[in-house]
């Protein structure tokens, strides 16, 4: 039989050959979301990058000290950031030897100049300004600058002063709360479930609760540390402690089955070389089989973190989507983190919050990723065949 | 004195005693050995025997000291409990070091308090799970001690806005009557998850098939961490993403075709989150593809079938119970699923089929109710609660489910 050219053959060649293009159409639908998601998001962020300012003559007069406004030219009073201006009266009673000068200074435009400047639709800046801007822009007295502000600043509801250090440092406390309960209980019982559990009742209800607890939605986390840390126990709303007790329940399913897993990879010879020469079991463990799942240890840990940094549902819960425009100094202070920071940001009416918001997202990615990475080169480096 | 004080004099205050206690024992230890006589165990392990006995009694005795409190059985004065705490640490570093001579053996000792310390650890999943379960219980049945529980499941109108009369007893005066009809807000969540699972379960599935039956190794290993980079990304840049770029272009292209969509549409918050479930759909399913047999493709390849034929008629049909399983998991996840929506999706309960229009999920309604001003314990609060609870079992229950259909797998196969 000729089977080069047998019709019903060549079908169902032709069909295992669609069946494969269905699967590669699948991960490059994958693959090409990937890329227009990151597109998408860096080309909305890259315009936060860039911060217009403006060169006004500033008069230090007596008159500016009780009304800010009057420091500079009435039709500038609206091109220049409310943040700057409302800085003046300030400066100029720490410094009375000023009073009476003038000078020229390059300061931080309003945020509907910014956009205006930047061509974007909808910056809502009036007519009278435009004109006033556009005459700026002709002498020379408009520039772009980096915005450092989005850097050094809190939060604001000037789009054009508003930044993320607030929310930033929000962030690093609740993790270290969080890291600092969820890794030790995290990983004592894994090593409890792995090493010493007695295969009875007990075990399998923890196991299997371990389980569930890692597939209940974060929410759910919320609505426990809403009932029970805030309305029970008392600990203050919004605060970086509330969040991290939060997200500390919510990352320990996921350290205890990470944990686990790099215990499982740690060979039974390696315990029994150890017991074999008059090691306990506890010393078996603890000098042996733990140094060796170290690096799995870790990856677990740095993933557990990511997710816990990403994470906002929870954290709106227990009211940390609260207006942060100083970094808190206590972790019972009133905190904001990153994500709920990009959050509020998202919900703000004014064009220019977009870019902001934007921006946001490309620091909380580039972070994540980052520690993604550095997990994933952990697992590479340490990746051991018995 | 502060709660926060207190913590920190009784934790430094104990950390400094069981410092000494443990120089101190380790010193009584290795004074004991001289010449012939040899201890059980390391002088180590004497030192640490003596920091767990100053530790563990006091800090069991702060834990439940502060348990009491909260619930309000009993309250100590802060100097009370701490002048006590120190004092039981103190009697505990003495008899530590009354404990120690040639015959003791601390090693065994130590081992014993760790592992104890170990079990405890252990516990604490439980106690989440106590705990979760206990807050959406008890203000779920404030909430059903006011709403009737029929009308909370079958009702269709949700209109919680003048729930707050009731709290102010003042439901008599002739206001709107307020509705908790769950079932709008159930069907929302329902049809944004089914989107979902149209985009999830198809791309998942068929990049698992390549990534397991086709790609070769290398190939498999760049594949899987960047379809995982989906997974990674928070939820709230997809909410973003999904209100900012997706959401105009789905009210762009139902207007091109000649529909109307509402720009808070259930379609694109539902893709979204399609694509964000894809990574869980395709590694558990790609988990459960290479745990099938080599002998049954090679079986099914010897008999002339294609490699597309033995996959579709072998190779999947035994894998089945996992992609079940897989699929159950997924979906759980995109019913709890809460950014996303919260930005996206509808605040407005609305029974409809048309994914066009807005809709609203059980996620948003606890978000909604909770970020709000109102009074804790009013209805409209405690409604989160009741759709928390919902949730809860919900979750479970299609997490139960799918652990039960993957050990029926495995067993087939081990």
């Amino acid at each position: 039989m000729n089977t080069a050219n047998n019709p019903a053959l060549q079908r169902r060649y032709r069909a295992d050959r669609r069946f494969r293009l269905y699967g590669l159409l699948a991960l490059a639908f994958a693959m090409s979301f990937l890329l227009f998601f990151f597109v998408d998001i860096i080309s909305k962020a890259m315009p936060a990058l860039q911060q217009a300012e403006v060169k006004v003559t500033v008069q230090y007069t007596e008159a500016a000290i009780e009304n800010y406004n009057k420091a500079v030219s009435r039709l500038d009073r609206r091109v220049v950031s409310k943040s700057w201006l409302r800085s003046l009266p300030r400066l100029l009673r720490d410094n009375p030897a000023m009073i009476g000068t003038s000078e020229e200074l390059w300061v931080l435009a309003e945020s509907r100049v910014d956009q205006y400047l930047k061509g974007h639709d909808g910056h809502g800046l009036k007519a009278k300004y435009q004109k006033r801007v556009d005459v700026l822009q002709q002498q020379g007295y408009t520039r772009m600058a980096f915005n450092t502000g989005f850097f050094i600043n809190g939060d604001s509801k000037l789009p054009e002063y508003a930044g993320i250090l607030a929310s930033a440092i929000g962030s690093v406390m609740v993790l270290l709360i969080t890291m600092a309960l969820a890794v030790p209980v995290g990983v004592m019982t894994a090593i409890y479930l792995e090493e010493f559990a007695p295969d009875n009742h007990f075990t399998h209800v923890v196991e299997i609760n371990i389980n569930n607890l890692a597939a209940i939605p974060s929410i759910l986390y919320g609505l426990l540390g809403l009932a029970i840390f805030i309305n029970f126990a008392g600990v203050p709303r919004s605060s970086a402690l509330a969040g991290g007790l939060t997200l500390a329940l919510m990352t320990l399913p996921i350290i205890i089955i990470s944990t686990r897993a790099a215990l499982r990879t740690v060979p039974e010879t390696i315990r029994e070389a150890a017991m074999g020469v008059g090691a306990s079991q506890l010393q078996s463990v603890w000098h042996h089989v733990l140094p060796l799942a170290m690096p799995g240890i870790l990856t677990g840990s740095i993933i557990g973190l990511a997710q816990a940094m990403g994470e906002t549902a929870p954290l709106l819960i227990i009211g940390m989507m609260a207006y942060i425009p100083d970094a808190p100094n206590s972790a019972l202070q009133a905190a904001t983190v990153l994500p709920a920071q990009i959050y509020t940001w998202s919900s703000e009416s004014l064009r220019a919050f977009e870019e902001r918001t934007a921006a946001g997202i490309l620091v909380l990615l580039v972070v994540l990723l980052s520690l993604n990475g550095v997990a994933v080169w952990l697992r590479k480096r340490s990746e051991q065949t018995w | 004195m502060q709660t926060s004080d207190l913590i920190f004099w009784l934790l430094s205050g104990l950390a400094a005693m069981s410092a000494v206690t443990f120089w101190l024992c380790r010193h009584k230890a290795t004074s004991l050995m001289h010449g012939p006589i040899r201890l059980h165990s390391q002088p180590g392990y004497y030192g640490w025997y003596g920091a767990l006995m100053v530790l563990l009694p006091a800090v069991m005795v702060a834990v439940m000291v502060g348990v009491l409190h909260l619930f309000h059985w009993y309250t100590a004065p802060a100097t009370l409990l701490l002048a006590v705490c120190y004092l039981i640490a103190a009697a505990g570093s003495g008899v530590a070091l009354s404990h120690i001579n040639v015959d003791f053996r601390a090693r065994d000792a130590v081992e014993r308090m760790v592992r104890g310390m170990l079990f405890g650890a252990a516990t604490v999943s439980i106690l989440i799970t106590i705990g979760i379960v206990f807050s959406v219980l008890f203000e779920s049945i404030q909430f059903f001690k006011v709403i009737s529980f029929w009308e909370f499941i079958t009702g269709t109108r949700w209109e919680p806005d003048t729930a707050f009369l009731i709290g102010a007893g003042r439901e008599d005066e002739g206001g709107a009557v307020p509705h908790f009809g769950s079932v709008p807000i159930f069907a929302g969540t329902f049809m944004i998850t089914a989107i979902a699972m149209v985009v999830a379960v198809p791309v998942g599935l068929f990049s698992a098939i390549y990534m397991s039956e086709y790609a070769s190794n290398n190939w498999r290993n760049t594949l899987k961490p960047m379809l995982e980079i989906l997974a990674g990304i928070p939820t709230v840049v997809y909410g973003f993403f999904a209100a900012i770029t997706i959401s105009p272009l789905v009210v762009q292209f139902a207007e091109s075709i000649g529909f109307h969509a509402d720009y808070t549409n259930a379609l694109a918050p539902g893709l979204i989150m399609g694509i964000m479930i894809i990574p869980f759909m395709s590694s558990l399913s790609d988990d459960v593809i290479r745990a099938v047999p080599q002998s049954l493709r090679d079986g099914s390849l010897a008999l002339g079938t294609t490699k597309a034929e033995t996959i579709r008629h072998v190779v999947l049909p035994a894998a089945m119970p996992g992609i079940v399983a897989a699929f159950l998991i997924a979906v759980s996840r995109a019913i709890g699923e809460t950014m996303i929506v919260v930005m996206a999706a509808g605040l407005r309960p609305n029974l409809t089929a048309n994914p066009l229009e807005g809709m609203t999920t059980v996620t948003v309604k606890i978000v909604e109710a909770l970020t709000g001003d109102q009074e804790f314990d009013s209805a409209f609060t405690l409604a989160a609660f009741a759709l928390g609870m919902v949730l809860l079992i919900i979750t479970l229950v299609l997490n139960i489910i799918s652990s039960l259909v993957v050990r029926k797998f495995r067993q087939r196969y081990e």
